[in-house]
């Protein structure tokens, strides 16, 4: 996906620049309640540039072009952090459009002549042949054949997937390319609803909704500038009691100071900027609340084969039998296993290498390769020499050996069993009428699960795996994994009952699925995520489609979540820390010519009134760009305890938020006096 | 100050943190609704008043509670109303005390139903003992009662528990806290020295031959619960600062205690029936922090004195001693003015007034937070709101929708947070800059010490206090009902905003604790809430109090 990473060219930048300004529209500042305060703000002082004492004041006009002029920048910066964040999404959306473009179709009629018709007027329930070469007009489902198709255009990924009719790997996406064979497909969405019509909305960010979250963090912010409202209208009045006269610019510049504009102006930014994030991650997350949703999960549903392990029985040991040393065992595995092409086979001959056991590869030179089969349940070679090799389920190579006259060793029970105990698979090894020992073939953990599930109990998630194995395999491999807890024997219905056990105590519940039958489960848990390999089902099913088809990314999307949170929580603390400062280089200010002992509240020594206000004002501007990273980035998250994780960013947004800004104002200051 | 001094206050610290624990047990007993011990001793007892009242014992919705709360509150306005504007043509006057003109008797009213006691009268010539004796101890006595039945409603709420019943938690407020505790206390002040009696005015012969009026009456009852109930309304014109109010050093350190009580008990009871003392013990000793710190700056400032006296070479070895009085001394007078807006009582033993500017400021931040412990009930509940906003943020910055007692913290409960937070800043700037801009004559001072008077008077009224900061002309018709329409609205527009949270927040599945959960029994946390409730506090206020304590004290 480095081509969708780059994407934040001159272009993007410049597009967003525009739209900063188009922004500027009260009817869509509005939105906005924060940065649309500032705006108000922002008209006022303009009018005082042209009529300086509309209000009766006196304070320089140089000061109402500067004060306007600032604030002008802080709606921009503002704007342009959201416009930036949306051109991103925007610029992904083209490249999708640039797919759909002009695909035709052919259409199969009822009676079964084909019609080449543009892909706009397929609907839902229409049949279509797509052969090599051809892009795949709708999303749709394989009903007859089978071809590789390439799903670049949507995952980026471009070794192309095998699809065929029936089964799990049905689904074929609009705008996807069949590279070989043909596929009759019966399209499932019509024109404007497929997944890439869908997609395209998302990713510019045209249908999107305030999340929960953020709804809520909104109310706040409205609130505390509520809050100043109140206290910059009434302080007036005050003063007034005094006999000092208020300068309505500079109450001006006091209220945008202090209204919470650096998360006022960042806040959708964030929640674009999530979002793609998560677009990025080649996962499409329906809506900004599943994202959202995915940072609190509690509970994380995994299946078993593919996602945790290969999936396929790999072998880890070699066990031989009385009277055999072990690497006599493992050369006979090897030898059986040398023209095998199954996982398994090769799985025999990596462990050889991994053991650093000697085999002879020549030995096999010419020999015969006996497939497996389901009646026999055995594999191997018949050397040149003579001599047969094989090796296969305990049961049928016993039986093997003792029809050609030998006798099966007695501790070879034991040593099966131990392996079955230990939720392994036991294949016997034998040459002729003669028994080597046992291969013991294991699925394996990919590596890195059990680190990963290890972070996720620091972030107090549960993990579950489900598989269709028995207790005991299933028990050693969760074991092995690290996970918390498994279902054993399991079968879709238990799924869907795990999420609702679960949900029954408060929890959220992720879950990864493909299959159709995993569509309900899907649909229950609070966040469900589709493999796009997946059914149509199970696609519309779920809350989220990973484009990559890698269950385990369900870790990485939980981060982004709690990334997101993390990112606006971060930022809200900041700006209102960020007060403290400003008010100590205002207030003095305010009031220093009337009160001069007002000096020892100007503890930054700032050089005048209006040099310390504007300082203030420009400060309040400019943080708002240098964080537009940190929004679009989000705040850097490791696992690690809640207390550990709340008291960093504590330290360094609460307690930076209150430093930073009385070395940034005096720095300001220091500049902004010399042009005063 | 002297060593002795700073020793007193100490130990007076010292026994409130003893008192608070279980204290705290004995409330949330109290008002349990399951079997226990206290329901056998004083269930038969109730049962009768529920009988007569017509009291049905079932639970209420937060709504029905909410209703019942503002309702029988009105109702119970009206009555003090009624009798205050006819009490001269009532019984029970022998000093003759003419009715109450109706903006004063609004203004009364609310303040004695609103657990304020803000006094625009002065109580020896104001009202009579009909009216002292009946309708406001009553309200004094029902007013900290409605305060405990909503922290207890409030706390039910945040625990996933049914809202109860209003009725029958005003009455256990009554029956098994406020009676018991301010009977034993009269007792006690009667022995300590402080008059009981129906009998009118003294008239008393001086030395030099002239006639003297002492005033009196059934001060000590009066005392227990102005006390206890954080009513703060005096029997006397200047409260406990009068000889008769508060006779001794003894009696002022168990006015302190009383004040306290029930206060720096709640966290604690909070914590029983959230299951875990902890969680009550990190906002209790957050707050005896705040305290410490309100305490360190008020005795700095008043025994430092008056920087312009002192430069006059005026000895001020005693500190401050300008309105107050000897019997106490600067050091427990300025312990005093701090113990009463902490827990919002508003009784006072000197004048606020001739505080020194900073010892001035400290009582008004206290009102301004209103969660330096807080009066009688409402005050933990504020506390309980900021807690919330703390959870808000600090979940936010652990990346997951914040939880509190293991509900999620939503749009809702934030939308009612929201109005909450407006209602103080409200209440408190908006008047005053009104009263500063349309009655500056009934201000007594000119310039930052007359701005402070009039923003003193809105807080004490928005925080539900009812100290005076005195020397403000506040019998006048403006004042009345300014400082009445405040009242009401700062202590009725957050109970039932905050009902409302907790009746959202019961509603709420619980969700099971993890280690990914933030916990909110650790110091950190307290340290995040202490941290939301200076900041918010100071980012309010600090405009006002600059123009206010602070210049003044910079000028002087």
């Amino acid at each position: 996906m480095d081509k969708k990473k780059t994407m934040l060219s001159g272009e993007i930048a410049s597009a967003a620049l525009r739209e900063s300004f188009v922004k500027l529209d009260p009817r869509i500042m509005m939105r906005n309640p924060v940065m649309f305060v500032v705006e108000i703000g922002f008209l006022v002082t303009l009018l005082l540039c042209f009529v300086p004492d509309a209000f009766g004041g006196t304070v320089p006009r140089w000061f109402n072009i500067v004060t306007t002029v600032i604030l002008l920048l802080t709606l921009l910066f503002a704007n342009f952090a959201e416009a930036l964040a949306e051109g991103r999404g925007k610029a992904q959306a083209d490249s999708l459009k640039k797919t759909k473009q002009d695909i035709s179709a052919n259409k199969v009629s009822s009676s079964g002549a084909i019609k080449v018709v543009p892909a706009s007027e397929l609907r839902k329930g229409d049949f279509v042949v797509v052969e090599a070469g051809e892009l795949i007009p709708g999303d749709g489902e394989v009903v007859e054949g089978l071809a590789s198709v390439d799903e670049s255009a949507i995952t980026g990924e471009s070794a192309p997937v095998i699809k065929e009719a029936g089964g799990d790997f049905s689904s074929v996406t609009g705008g996807t390319k069949v590279v070989s064979d043909k596929i009759k497909v019966r399209i499932s969405a019509d024109p404007g609803e497929s997944f890439l019509d869908r997609m395209i909305s998302l990713v510019e960010g045209a249908k999107r909704q305030k999340t929960p979250n953020e709804i809520a963090l909104n109310t706040v912010l409205v609130s505390l500038t509520l809050i100043f409202l109140i206290v910059v209208v009434t302080l007036p009045f005050l003063s007034d009691f005094l006999g000092i006269q208020m300068e309505i610019p500079i109450l001006i510049a006091l209220l945008v100071c202090l209204i919470p504009t650096t998360i006022g102006g960042l806040l959708s930014a964030i929640g674009i900027a999530g979002m793609d994030r998560v677009t990025q991650f080649n996962v499409l997350a329906m809506s900004g609340k599943a994202v959202e949703a995915s940072g609190d999960i509690n509970t994380i549903i995994l299946d078993k084969t593919g996602t945790i392990t290969f999936g396929n029985r790999m072998a880890s040991e070699f066990v031989p039998v009385k009277a055999i040393r072990e690497e006599e065992t493992a050369y006979w595995a090897a030898i059986s296993s040398l023209k095998d092409e199954t996982p398994e086979g090769r799985s025999v001959l990596e462990l050889m290498k991994k053991n650093g056991f000697p085999y002879d590869e020549k030995l096999g030179e010419g020999g015969e390769f006996i497939e497996f089969q389901a009646e026999t349940r055995m594999s191997g070679i018949d050397l040149p020499d003579g001599r047969q090799v094989r090796k296969g389920a305990v049961d049928s190579v016993k039986q093997w050996v003792r029809s050609q006259g030998g006798s099966v060793p007695d501790d070879l029970d034991d040593g099966s069993s131990a392996i079955a105990t230990a939720g392994g698979t036991p294949l016997a090894v034998a040459v002729d009428n003669r028994i080597y020992g046992l291969i013991h073939l294991k699925d394996t953990v990919k590596p890195g699960m059990r680190e990963r599930f290890e972070q996720m109990r620091r972030m107090g998630i549960k993990t579950i795996m489900c598989t269709g194995d028995n207790p005991l395999t299933a028990a050693t491999i969760a074991r092995e994994a690290g996970v918390d807890d498994f279902i054993a024997e399991s079968k879709p219905e238990d799924k869907i009952a795990v999420i609702r056990r679960e949900q029954a105590e408060g929890k959220l519940v992720a879950m990864t699925g493909d299959g159709t039958n995993d569509a309900p489960a899907l649909a229950q848990a609070d966040v469900g995520i589709a493999m796009n390999s997946g059914t149509v089902a199970a696609k519309e099913a779920a809350n989220m489609v990973d484009l990559d088809s890698d269950p385990s990314k369900i870790i990485e999307v939980v981060a982004i979540g709690k990334q997101l949170l993390m990112t606006r929580g971060a930022l809200t603390t900041f700006s209102i820390a960020n007060d403290v400062a400003k008010y100590f280089a205002i207030i003095p200010a305010m009031f220093m010519v009337a009160i001069p002992q007002m000096q020892t509240l100007n503890i930054m020594r700032l050089d005048s009134p209006l040099s310390a206000i504007l300082s203030a004002l420009i400060f309040n501007a400019i943080i708002i760009p240098l964080l537009i990273p940190l929004a679009m980035k989000g705040v850097a998250y490791k696992p690690m305890s809640t207390s550990r994780l709340l008291g960093k960013n504590l330290l360094i947004y609460g307690f930076g938020g209150l430093v930073a800004p009385f070395i940034g104002i005096k720095l300001i200051d220091l500049a902004v006096q010399v042009f005063i | 100050m002297t060593t002795i001094s700073i020793l007193a206050i100490v130990v007076t610290l010292l026994i409130v943190v003893l008192l608070a624990k279980p204290v705290g047990l004995y409330l949330a007993a109290a008002f349990d609704y399951a079997p226990n011990r206290l329901n056998r001793i004083y269930g038969p007892v109730e049962r009768i008043i529920y009988k007569i009242s017509g009291i049905r014992e079932d639970n209420q919705s937060w709504k029905m509670y909410a209703a019942s709360l503002i309702g029988s509150n009105a109702v119970m306005i009206l009555i003090v109303y009624l009798v205050l504007r006819f009490q001269g043509m009532l019984p029970l006057n022998p000093a003759g005390i003419a009715n109450m003109e109706p903006s004063l008797a609004f203004n009364t009213a609310i303040s004695f139903m609103a657990n304020t006691d803000l006094q625009h009268y002065s109580g020896e010539s104001g009202v009579s003992y009909l009216s002292q004796a009946s309708v406001l101890v009553f309200a004094m006595f029902v007013s900290p009662a409605t305060g405990l039945a909503l922290v207890m409603a409030f706390i039910r709420g945040l625990t996933g528990k049914a809202a109860g019943n209003f009725f029958v938690d005003l009455i256990r407020g009554l029956t098994r806290v406020l009676l018991p505790v301010a009977f034993v206390s009269a007792l006690l002040f009667v022995f300590m020295g402080v008059p009981q009696t129906f009998e009118p005015a003294a008239t008393a012969t001086t030395l030099e031959g002239a006639q003297q009026t002492i005033a009196r009456g059934p001060i000590a009852s009066f005392l227990a619960i102005k006390e206890v109930g954080n009513n703060g309304g005096g029997f006397l014109g200047v409260n406990s600062a009068h000889p008769f109010e508060n006779p001794s050093g003894l009696s002022n350190l168990l006015q302190i205690l009383l004040m306290m009580l029930v206060t720096s008990a709640l966290p604690f009871a909070y914590g029983k029936m959230a299951g875990s003392i902890k969680q009550g013990r990190v906002l209790f000793v957050s707050m005896l922090m705040m305290l410490i710190i309100m305490t360190t700056l008020s005795l700095t400032a008043e025994s430092a004195g008056n920087p312009a006296l002192n430069n006059l070479g005026i000895q001020h070895e005693q500190g401050s001693m300008e309105g107050k009085e000897v019997r106490f001394g600067e050091a427990q007078s300025a312990f005093y003015s701090v113990i009463t807006t902490a827990a919002e009582t508003g009784a006072v033993n000197t004048m606020h007034d001739t505080l020194t500017p900073i010892g001035g400021m400290v009582p008004l931040a206290n009102m301004m937070l209103n969660t330096v412990f807080g009066g009688m009930g409402v005050g933990f509940v504020n506390v309980l709101m900021y807690a919330i906003i703390a959870v808000f943020l600090s979940g936010l910055m652990v990346g997951r929708t914040p939880e509190f007692l293991g509900r999620k913290i939503e749009g809702k409960e934030m939308k009612l947070i929201a109005v909450t937070l407006l209602v103080q800043p409200f209440l408190i700037l908006v008047p005053t800059a009104i009263a500063l801009a349309t009655n500056p004559e009934t201000i007594s001072n000119p310039g930052f010490h007359g701005l402070t008077q009039a923003l003193y008077e809105f807080t004490s009224a928005a925080a539900n206090n009812g100290s005076g900061f005195e020397g403000l002309g506040d019998a006048t018709t403006f004042w009345n009902v300014s400082t009445g329409i405040v009242m009401f609205l700062g202590r009725y527009i957050s109970m039932v905003t905050l009902l409302a949270v907790a009746g959202s927040l019961a509603a709420k599945k619980p969700i099971p604790e993890s280690s990914g959960t933030f916990r909110t029994d650790t110091a950190m946390f307290g340290a995040v809430f202490v941290g939301i409730v200076l900041i918010v506090g100071a980012l309010t206020f600090f405009p006002a109090l600059v123009l206010g304590p602070i210049a003044e004290q910079l000028t002087l």
